[in-house]
């Protein structure tokens, strides 16, 4: 029984942390049909703005909790410099090109953020304890975990909520629903499309900087990693659905419970159970669990 | 018309006396400097952890052999007398990228001879080739025993020993501080030396504990960043020893995630190359872990002259002690200063051939801030080192520093010659000399 727990729990803490970083992943292909490899340096870059900013916080002598204020604003000021950058600046020449051209570009912007992040921060890791300490250890079953691991679970489902509601519930979500639906015919009702393209990318890049911001207190902060995150979480988006947001969680949630177990059971399968568990789902739902089939429009 | 007349004049004679000028540089040059080759990682994930401090390390020296400010008897200056000239170029980018900056160096840059190569699968690639191209190279610290115990090469020498006796040397510490040890687990990462490590560690474990079992075996993926889970595994089963060969950002997070959650507390956790994550982790490293360095480094290193003088000027100079990889490039560029010296020594004082330089290395042995470094088996290509181990620990100012720490002979953790190094574990370690 400890141990069913301990799988569950292990579980949906990989999977929370997962979530939050493909969450953008699937909401920028969804709304600009971009698959953006460069997401993963996003996270790194957000990881890092963390690293910087929750020291200068800690050393103001403010009280403890504002050092998760500061790596929410520093994902927050990632966004505001970058998206507008990489949108406005590259993507936006390439939208109605082949996939695969937008992947190569992202993949080359990915390489670019790497040797960005070396520029400004160099080679040396950077930590960020302070965060998490706030929320002490917990017991559950016979282990101890971490509190702020677990407050990952509550951040995760908040950004899912979140995102969600903002668009099945909101009015600018309908105008972003309308553009995924029919761009030219949004544009035509008065739409303004590259605007909604650029806050769909800024949410994006805010998701991929704040699950980089907020890993940081979970590892060193340095060169290199940006590429595991990358992979997984496509695997995540693929087997949720490509653009779906009840995917990319029901996505997370799987392959976190699946690599968890494999841990606890079989522990060579670590690394093999995330695609396989992506191949089944691709034999028998090739667009993923929550993609419909579309008629191509030409 | 006439302006115009001058000006081609003008070029002309700069660009004679350029060229002549480059011409006498190109003759002094060669005459005058030996020309290394120098290939680390400067970007990736070793970056930090080996690569810039090894090249950290190997530049200062470079510069205080120059000006003939080390202490004996590397005292002469340069190479010989030789001014020492370096050509750095990242590692990374993979075996097949390597193997073409490698044909570069050599047929392009026309280097002296290579000093390179922290990843096993770049030394791997790389051997043959140098082989090939004729190229003196010094491997100077990729850890698979492959190298030389699958290959036999003429032009190719490693001068850091390979990686069997970290896991040997750490089972020998365990039983010398008298840690009882009944069952055990490892996390390892997901590729060859993980794989290795591991292998080797349970090889003479089965020598030296015959009794005790393994639990839990982990190979997470190199670069996973997350081991929340590997730490439930780890707890979920409470063994008297885990056993770890990550490095760098792995074993940082690692620690960072498992030190919270009290694996130290339950486990003795022995990292059998994790010297180099204490000055990052800096207080964030656990107290009462067992460590080594893959050689008799940093705190572990023997109380010499020479090594004082490194210690002290690393230390002054980048504001951080030396840690393993520094040492290793600082052992390959002496051994380099020494095989070079002693072949001008024999050949008239005249810059040493290839052949000439491998003849000099082979089975050369000399003085290392680490220790004596001997060419000693795998017919004189391959180097032995002592070893040590210590345990974490707070000095009176609240530094985490290395005490209890054991130094290991080199004979007594590196296989003898001629015996690949897992059938010298599983046959009991013969020949090992150990007093």
């Amino acid at each position: 029984m400890n141990l069913l727990l301990t799988i569950v729990v292990d579980g949906l803490i990989y999977g929370s942390w997962l979530f939050i970083v493909a969450l953008g992943l699937t909401l920028v292909f969804g709304v600009l049909r971009i698959l953006n490899i460069a997401h993963g340096g996003l996270y790194a870059i957000g990881a890092y703005a963390a690293a910087t900013a929750v020291p200068v916080v800690a050393g103001l002598g403010l009280p403890d909790g504002f050092t998760i204020v500061a790596m929410f604003l520093s994902a927050l000021a990632v966004a505001i410099v970058v998206a507008p950058i990489l949108e406005r600046g590259l993507l936006r020449l390439f939208y109605g090109r082949d996939e695969v051209l937008i992947l190569l570009v992202t993949y080359a912007v990915f390489l670019i953020l790497e040797d960005v992040t070396k520029l400004i921060w160099g080679v040396q890791p950077y930590y960020v304890f302070q965060p998490r300490l706030l929320f002490g250890n917990v017991q559950i079953g016979n282990l101890f975990y971490v509190g702020y691991d677990l407050m990952l679970i509550a951040l995760a489902v908040i950004c899912g909520l979140a995102v969600w509601l903002g668009i099945n519930k909101t009015r600018i979500g309908k105008i972003v629903v309308s553009v995924i639906h029919d761009p030219e015919m949004s544009a035509s009702m008065g739409v303004n499309v590259s605007r909604v393209y650029l806050l769909a990318f800024g949410l994006g890049v805010f998701l991929a900087a704040l699950g980089g911001a907020f890993t940081s207190p979970l590892i060193s902060v340095q060169p290199g990693i940006s590429v595991s995150v990358i992979v997984v979480s496509f695997a995540v988006v693929i087997i949720g659905g490509l653009g779906s947001i009840p995917g990319a969680a029901i996505g997370a949630l799987i392959v976190g419970l699946a690599r968890s177990f494999a841990v606890h059971q079989v522990p060579e399968a670590e690394i093999f159970i995330i695609y396989l568990v992506m191949v089944i789902v691709l034999i028998f739902r090739p667009e993923g669990l929550f993609q419909r089939v579309e008629a191509r429009k030409i | 018309m006439k302006s115009n007349r001058l000006l081609g004049i003008l070029a002309g004679v700069s660009l004679a006396g350029v060229a002549a000028f480059g011409t006498s540089t190109v003759a002094y040059a060669q005459e005058d400097t030996f020309k290394i080759g120098v290939v680390t990682f400067l970007s990736g994930q070793a970056a930090q952890s080996f690569g810039v401090p090894a090249w950290n390390g190997g530049k200062m020296l470079v510069e205080k052999l120059n000006a003939g400010e080390v202490p004996a008897p590397y005292n002469t200056k340069g190479f010989g007398g030789m001014k020492i000239e370096a050509v750095v170029l990242d590692e990374a980018g993979g075996a097949s990228t390597q193997v073409q900056e490698f044909r570069n160096l050599v047929q392009r840059e026309e280097v002296d001879a290579v000093v390179g190569y922290v990843s096993s699968g770049d030394c791997l690639a790389i051997a043959p080739v140098a082989d090939e191209l004729k190229q003196f190279t010094i491997l100077y610290d990729c850890g698979t025993p492959r190298i030389f115990e699958d290959g036999d090469y003429e032009y190719v020498f490693r001068t850091a020993a390979h990686a069997t006796q970290d896991n040997v040397g750490l089972v020998h510490y365990l039983k010398a501080k008298d840690v009882d040890v009944s069952s055990y687990s490892g996390i390892n990462q997901d590729y060859a030396w993980g794989h290795d490590s591991w292998a080797d560690f349970q090889a003479a474990m089965g020598q030296i504990y015959p009794d005790a079992k393994v639990e839990a075996e982990l190979f997470p993926a190199f670069g996973a960043g997350q081991y929340g889970t590997e730490v439930s595994a780890l707890m979920q089963k409470p063994v008297d020893v885990v056993h770890s060969s990550l490095w760098g950002g792995d074993l940082q997070a690692l620690t960072l995630q498992a030190l919270p959650r009290g694996l130290y507390q339950q486990s003795q956790v022995v990292y059998s190359a994790g010297d180099h994550v204490m000055p990052p982790l800096g207080a964030n490293m656990p107290e009462g872990v067992i460590v080594g360095a893959r050689g008799a480094y940093g705190f572990m290193a023997p109380d010499t002259e020479l090594n004082k003088w490194w210690f002290d000027n690393y230390s002054e100079t980048f504001d951080v002690f030396p840690v393993q990889a520094p040492y290793r490039m600082a052992q390959a560029l002496l051994g380099l200063k020494t095989a070079v010296e002693k072949a001008m020594a024999e050949n008239g004082g005249k810059k040493p051939t290839d052949e000439e330089l491998a003849a000099a290395m082979k089975g050369l042995s000399w003085e290392s801030p680490g220790g004596e470094i001997e060419m000693a088996i795998s017919n004189g290509h391959q180097a032995i080192q002592p070893i040590g181990f210590g345990t974490t620990m707070k000095d009176d100012n609240g530094n985490i520093i290395l005490g209890d720490i054991i130094r290991f002979k080199a004979r007594c953790v590196n296989p003898k010659d001629g015996m690949k190094s897992t059938e010298w574990i599983s046959a009991g370690f013969p020949d090992a000399d150990c007093d």
